[in-house]
């Protein structure tokens, strides 16, 4: 098993390199964010030859998985629809995760607020 | 040519956001043990071995073989076929010396036997029926397995019960990913025959 964690371990570094050298305002930092907290995701979105920055601001819902397979669930409500997304911690479309409020939550997995109000939502997290 | 051995599987990232999943393999080193002629053996093929073994462990007449090349014993042993033979005994193969990134290989492997399986499972059957009308019990059969009084008789190789796994299965065309040679790794996109921990033949195409 650890030869895989050694390949997998590769693969991180590989994707972390690749998002410093993406970053022009230097470093990529891997903010230490739990559910509950409030984020902006910045995804590289590729249009034909051009590519830009796209950001999905929301309430992470819950973390899984180790390694290279972690990922995390973000939701939010865009025009009073919930939208949810799974981003793989390492993915190299994300070219920036920033932490602008932190929640306070008991769970892990904050799946019970899907049917929330966006009011009872904030009362929740924090 | 290369024998290895089955890791597990993983996945990793491409630099445009695609997740693949893959094997990794621990291959080789391995050393050339023998190499068959034309001249004394009526074909020509390579014999290799794969993981050291303590002499201990090996019987004196399979002690002799590996002397006669020069290699310390090896707890497996392969013979490629192949018409034109470049490799002399005692030469070492590593992955990095055979295989690079972007290779197509041919792995073969032994599969995960599941011992004695219905049709449904093994040949991919649909089953009989419906599960209510009364019809209680044949859910996962065969149905019939031929016509009356003629040919009177089953077919041969009617497909049944039986049976299923633990066979040899090559896999064509798997895509090498990576290779790490410090730690004698092969990553394979995808998939390949067997359980963890078995041996497997990489062949380059």
């Amino acid at each position: 098993m650890s030869k895989i964690l050694l390949v997998e371990q590769k693969y991180v570094q590989a994707a972390t390199d690749f998002r410093n050298l993406k970053n022009e305002s230097g470093k990529f930092e891997m903010p230490d964010f739990r559910p509950g907290d409030t984020v902006i995701i910045a995804v590289r979105v590729i249009e034909g030859e051009k590519e830009r920055i796209q950001n999905f601001q929301g309430i992470v819902l819950a973390r899984r998985g180790s390694g290279i397979n972690a990922t995390f669930r973000v939701r939010k409500i865009s025009n009073g629809v919930g939208v949810e997304r799974i981003f793989p911690l390492f993915s190299p479309i994300i070219s920036g995760i920033e932490v602008i409020k932190r929640g306070s939550v008991r769970r892990a997995k904050l799946y019970y607020l899907r049917g929330m109000s966006e009011r009872k939502i904030r009362a929740k997290t924090s | 040519m290369l024998l290895g051995r089955k890791l597990g599987m993983t996945s990793i990232f491409s630099q445009t956001g695609e997740y693949i999943p893959c094997t990794v393999i621990e291959a080789g080193p391995c050393a050339v043990v023998q190499v068959r002629s034309k001249e004394k053996d009526g074909y020509t093929a390579v014999q290799i071995g794969f993981e050291d073994i303590p002499e201990r462990k090996v019987s004196q007449p399979q002690i002799g073989h590996f002397k006669k090349s020069g290699v310390s014993p090896k707890r497996h042993l392969k013979e490629f076929r192949s018409d034109k033979v470049t490799l002399t005994p005692g030469e070492i193969l590593t992955v990095d010396s055979i295989l690079q990134k972007g290779d197509k290989v041919k792995v073969s492997g032994t599969s995960k036997g599941r011992g004695f399986q219905g049709v449904m499972k093994r040949h991919h059957f649909s089953g009989v029926g419906m599960s209510s009308h009364g019809q209680s019990d044949r859910q996962r059969h065969p149905g019939s397995i031929g016509s009356s009084s003629f040919p009177s008789r089953v077919f041969k190789g009617m497909r049944m019960a039986g049976r299923m796994g633990g066979t040899t299965i090559s896999i064509r065309n798997l895509e090498v990913l990576d290779v790490m040679p410090e730690q004698n790794l092969l990553i394979i996109k995808g998939s390949i025959p067997g359980s963890i921990n078995s041996i497997v033949e990489i062949v380059k195409l």
